[in-house]
């Protein structure tokens, strides 16, 4: 068992706190199975890879795979960045990385770029994401919340306590309500995909069951180039059903 | 926000993306910061063929930073016969991983658009009528 990064410095009240899906993260990105496939998908030999997560909240997430790259990867020499739509989530999360590095076994962490405060992967060049990973807001609900007044909502110090309080509801309704089926966002994401990574790319996308992730993984499988789509990991069986899933996306 | 970092970044707006206008992002009023950092010399000689030479080029000459040479490093240049790190390779460090842009601007080559740098964070949020 690999440590589980602190998030003690992390205020709740506005950044997401880590819960089942960022443990189920955690366990599924460093059972055997995955850095089995992980380490033959970037040999040593090869350029250094690119991590990425979207949407990193208190970023124990990226910080798990960042401090334990040795493990995961089977290399150190690996880039980890991430980025989040909460400018509290990126500040938390540049935090919670720097710690977990600091506090891992030497050689075995990677090099953190840092946290990048955008929409999903927009700041990034195309083609070079070599893992991506996703925990996104998933819980199905009637709209989302307005994506596109962020500058409203960064961290400024003017605000009345009210006003602070409406920007604390928006910032984490920003970190579950995935809007109808709740995987509008995560549909958001899958189209810039092909885009985004690389062609030795592999992403990681958590679903819950009211995604429907078979309907999703036939729509992936479907895509021209010949993607795959797996479960790799699961919890939270309920009346036979999964209640959260984790997807590989990947070009064999 | 680290140097190497310029290396993955563009203008978020769709538009710009497939330009070449776009990349790299343009350093305005940057204030720049050296964070020490242990040396990886596996990471600086991996990460070598996947650097934008010309980008970083144009990087260190807006920035003001000691030019880089014209073509980039071979992997053999990166150690010496006993295997340690060579001045090229501690250079490279220095810029990439230890160099960092505390706060500024970056600036889209295509469209103009000014992306702020605060407390080494850069926003890349695009106002409504941009995206």
């Amino acid at each position: 068992m690999l440590p589980t990064p602190s998030t003690s410095h992390v205020n709740y009240n506005r950044v997401y706190e880590p819960a089942e899906d960022s443990y189920l993260l955690l366990d599924t990105l460093s059972a055997s199975s995955e850095t089995t496939f992980l380490h033959a998908r970037f040999p040593p030999i090869t350029s250094s890879p690119l991590v990425l997560e979207v949407g990193t909240g208190s970023g124990v997430v990226l910080a798990f795979l960042a401090a334990n790259a040795q493990r995961i990867f089977g290399r150190s020499d690996v880039a980890t960045i991430g980025t989040d739509v909460n400018d509290f989530a990126c500040k938390a999360t540049r935090d919670t990385v720097n710690l977990a590095i600091t506090e891992s076994d030497d050689d075995h962490a990677s090099l953190f770029c840092g946290t990048i405060n955008g929409d999903l992967a927009s700041a990034l060049k195309p083609q070079i994401i070599d893992v991506l990973v996703f925990n996104p807001p998933y819980v199905p609900t009637e709209s989302l919340p307005n994506g596109t007044n962020h500058h409203d909502f960064a961290d400024r110090d003017d605000f009345a306590s009210d006003e602070a309080f409406e920007r604390d509801s928006h910032l984490l309704a920003l970190s579950y309500a995935g809007g109808i089926d709740g995987i509008e966002t995560t549909n958001r994401l899958l189209e810039q995909l092909p885009e985004a990574l690389s062609e030795r790319g592999v992403a990681y996308i958590l679903l819950c069951a009211q995604n429907r992730p078979e309907a999703v993984k036939e729509r992936i499988r479907s895509w021209p180039a010949g993607w795959s789509a797996v479960t790799v990991g699961s919890s939270g069986k309920q009346a036979g059903w999964e209640r959260l899933s984790i997807l590989r996306i990947w070009r064999p | 926000m680290k140097l190497l970092t310029l290396n993955f970044l563009t203008c978020a707006r769709k538009t710009c993306k497939s330009t070449a206008a776009a990349f790299p992002l343009h350093p305005k009023e940057a204030e720049l910061e050296q964070v020490e950092m242990d040396m990886n010399p596996l990471f600086i000689t991996n990460m070598l063929p996947r650097l934008e030479w010309e980008a970083m080029k144009t990087l260190t000459t807006e920035l003001g930073l000691p030019n880089l040479p014209a073509e980039p490093p071979s992997a053999e240049e990166l150690a010496d016969e006993s295997g340690e790190p060579t001045q090229t390779l501690k250079d490279l460090h220095t810029l990439l991983m230890e160099t960092s842009i505390a706060s500024g601007k970056l600036v889209c080559g295509n469209c103009e658009h000014e992306y702020a740098v605060k407390e080494g964070i850069a926003n890349f949020l695009l106002p409504s009528h941009m995206v």
